[in-house]
């Protein structure tokens, strides 16, 4: 007789499936303010707790507490909610117009407003993003013409991309905004060879790389942090934990234990996690990890810990998956709600005026939608030429994809 | 003009395009204080510091997604892969990032790069050292696709290579690094100091990148090669006697295509010859062309000699690298049919 029975395989699952209730006993939640602020030379190995709890502004009355609150005015903070109010009016209008059938496809940011918006903020012109799909806040927070991001959307004679792309897939280099790519985590070591460069040549612009949750588990988000340990780059990690990668629970990617934010440890990094639907907090680490990398002191790893509301695309049915209230769960709240609590008690901010802001937002949406439909959508109307199919592949024309164009009739 | 190898000449064209372009940068595994397994990089450190040449962890996506990044910033990097057949966890960079980010993004961003990698077999490098993976780039719009077969035009496609505005490919045929080799593995590879081809100007040239060469006119059949094949070919002909023209390709992509529609067209007959395995090797795309624009003035079924269709084994590499007496078999049988 063996004296160990047969192995079997752990297969980990999250703890409810639809028709349950939702639970998120197991997020656990510092009380706001709690988590110290360390100098940004602090010697990496002195803050790993850093990368298990999580740093807060906002307490549930509303309040900024703790060392992380104090640094943006009033001013700032209304243009935080307002940059936040517009991108979720833009996601409501353009999930619309998908489900009207004027683009394919739509990803929208609901519940994740904060951690896009806010994080810009932290950035200079010069300074580059790598960016997914779900970081259209970043171009909304830069004032980058919204226009401009529908005819992508709608694919249409305007198009920056010349129809070449799905929707949402942006790309702006003077907004500081790569091109994005729809194959996962490509980006993430990009933006550490962007830092690297900046180095190189001495110049003065940062980095910032973004992945989800579920890409980590992507061979390129640790030869990511390899490059940045190795080379001190100047460069922000960011993992926005939003507990979802498409179907499957963050839980499969990350394991039974410990943080995503932890996974920069073992490299030297300095690893935070931050309340993702915090927009206080989330500016405030943001700055943190860019003094750093802006002092010479190279990456920061940033854990958003914050919850996806909608679907992961248009093409998804979250009620498949997971409960149709745990949203409503999330501990952590509304980030656009939370800041607009936090701006009345300042004495900044109003129910009338929140209401008033947002119809004068919805309406510039809708104007800017008019305009940009004017120009065309997926199935009507103006339409990037067939011969930009074969322009930009390369600097110039290769003869036998000038053979090609020609044969196409163009 | 010097006698350089191979490797002197790729060394040189690195040389020469850092001196005068600070925006060239290379880096890859063992490339920086030691030179490269192959010391195509040696002494670029020690002159152009060691931010401008560096060691890389061993991370092949890592280091060509590092270079795309640096290329969106602004910098010309020029990587090696240590050997071609570690290129593969880099694969997605090249063919999904490297590739599209042009167009992509209109054009918005670019990705000047270069991926150095030697390539090939007949150095007994077994199933891990020997590969041709040519035909993995030549699939992939937005790359362009090099590889020389001797140290003048490994120098001046490689400057054009660094000084083209896209992605390339560069493949450098290891079993040509210090040497032509005429196929014979028994006989010692003849230096290039005794061959005009290792003439190398010391300063700045360069080879437009499409444009193949001819290196020996014929009229009989025509061969078309590329790398270590061309002088397998050479020594095919000569031994057979048959009065071919021989075609090296230089580029792959894009592809000369007028040179070889000329010269079969003028001779009627034609043998494609590669070292790579030979279904959907880059030798059908040559077969599918040759038929599509010469198919009237061919007066025999084009012929292929390329490697087997198995992984590239170790103690039998001699029977299953293309040499000269498979190449010139297949001279002879397409004079005869």
């Amino acid at each position: 007789m063996d004296e160990f029975s047969r192995l079997s395989l752990h297969v980990p699952e999250p703890a409810v499936r639809p028709g349950d209730q939702p639970d998120f006993s197991n997020v656990k939640i510092p009380k706001a303010g709690s988590v110290p602020r360390p100098e940004v030379d602090v010697e990496p190995e002195t803050i790993r707790d850093l990368a298990y709890s999580i740093i807060r502004v906002l307490n549930r009355e509303g309040e900024a507490v703790g060392p992380w609150a104090g640094l943006l005015s009033d001013e700032e903070l209304l243009s935080g909610l307002r940059h936040m109010m517009q991108l979720r009016a833009f996601d409501a209008r353009m999930l619309m117009a998908q489900r009207q059938g004027k683009t394919s496809f739509y990803m929208q940011h609901l519940g994740e407003e904060a951690v896009s918006c806010a994080f810009r903020r932290a950035l200079r012109k010069g300074d580059m993003n790598f960016p997914t799909y779900r970081q259209a806040g970043l171009l909304i927070a830069d004032d980058y013409p919204m226009v401009e991001m529908m005819n992508q959307i709608f694919s249409n004679e305007r198009d920056p991309c010349h129809g070449r792309q799905l929707p949402v897939m942006y790309t702006s280099k003077e907004h500081g905004f790569f091109t994005i790519s729809g194959n996962l985590a490509t980006q993430y070591v990009q933006a550490v060879g962007w830092a690297m460069a900046s180095a190189i040549k001495n110049d003065t612009g940062i980095a910032a790389g973004w992945i989800g949750d579920g890409s980590t588990a992507e061979s390129d988000f640790h030869s990511s942090l390899v490059f940045a340990s190795t080379y001190k780059a100047p460069v922000i990690l960011n993992i926005v934990n939003n507990q979802w990668a498409i179907s499957t629970f963050q839980g499969i990617a990350r394991g039974g234990s410990g943080t995503f934010a932890a996974r920069g440890l073992g490299f030297g990094i300095p690893a935070l996690r931050v309340d993702g639907n915090d927009y206080l907090a989330v500016y405030a680490v943001a700055r943190w990890a860019a003094e750093r990398a802006r002092r010479n002191l190279g990456p920061t790893l940033i854990e958003y810990v914050t919850y996806r509301v909608g679907a992961h695309s248009t093409s998804d049915d979250p009620s498949a998956y997971r409960p149709k209230t745990e949203s409503e769960a999330w501990p952590l709240g509304d980030p656009v709600l939370r800041l607009k609590k936090h701006l009345i008690l300042r004495g900044a901010w109003s129910e009338e005026r929140h209401a008033q802001a947002e119809a004068e937002i919805m309406d510039a949406v809708i104007q800017a939608q008019k305009e940009a439909e004017s120009h065309g959508t997926l199935h009507a109307g103006g339409r990037p030429s067939v011969r930009d199919i074969f322009e930009g592949v390369y600097a110039e024309m290769p003869p036998h994809i000038r053979r090609q164009r020609q044969k196409a009739g163009y | 003009m010097a006698r350089m190898t191979m490797i002197e000449a790729v060394r040189s064209a690195m040389d020469v395009s850092m001196g005068r372009d600070e925006d060239v940068v290379v880096f890859g595994e063992d490339v920086g204080y030691f030179g490269g397994v192959f010391r195509c990089t040696q002494g670029l450190q020690a002159k152009y510091g060691k931010t401008r040449c560096f060691d890389a962890p061993i991370s092949e996506s890592g280091i060509v997604g590092t270079a795309i990044g640096m290329a969106a910033y602004g910098l010309k990097p020029c990587v090696e892969i240590q050997f071609a057949d570690y290129m593969y966890p880099a694969y997605d960079q090249l063919t999904q990032e490297a590739a599209r980010i042009r167009y992509r993004s209109n054009g918005d961003f670019t990705c000047p790069i270069v991926v150095r990698m030697p390539t090939g077999g007949g150095i007994f490098g077994g199933q891990t050292h020997s590969q041709s993976p040519e035909a993995l780039f030549t699939h992939v719009c937005g790359l362009k696709v090099i590889v020389p077969s001797n140290p003048y035009d490994a120098k001046g496609l490689l400057i054009s290579a660094i000084e083209d505005p896209d992605p390339v490919m560069f493949l450098e045929p290891k079993r040509l690094y210090n040497g032509p080799f005429d196929g014979h593995h028994e006989r010692p590879v003849t230096p290039w100091s005794k061959h005009e081809l290792g003439d190398v100007p010391e300063g700045h040239y360069s080879i437009p990148i499409g444009k193949a060469e001819i290196r020996r006119k014929g009229s009989a059949l025509t061969v078309i090669a590329y790398g270590t094949m061309v002088h397998v070919a050479l020594a095919a002909v000569e031994e057979t006697g048959i009065d071919a023209e021989v075609i090296d390709l230089r580029s792959l992509l894009p592809l000369d295509l007028e040179t070889i529609v000329q010269s079969v067209t003028k001779t009627g007959r034609c043998v494609v010859v590669h070292e790579a395995t030979l279904t959907s090797g880059f030798g059908g795309e040559l077969v599918a062309l040759v038929q599509e624009h010469c198919f009237y003035h061919l007066e025999a079924p084009v012929v292929r000699v390329t490697g087997w269709d198995t992984p590239y084994p170790h103690a039998q590499e001699w029977d299953y690298f293309p040499g000269p007496a498979r190449v010139g078999r297949a001279l002879t049988e397409a004079m005869e049919a």
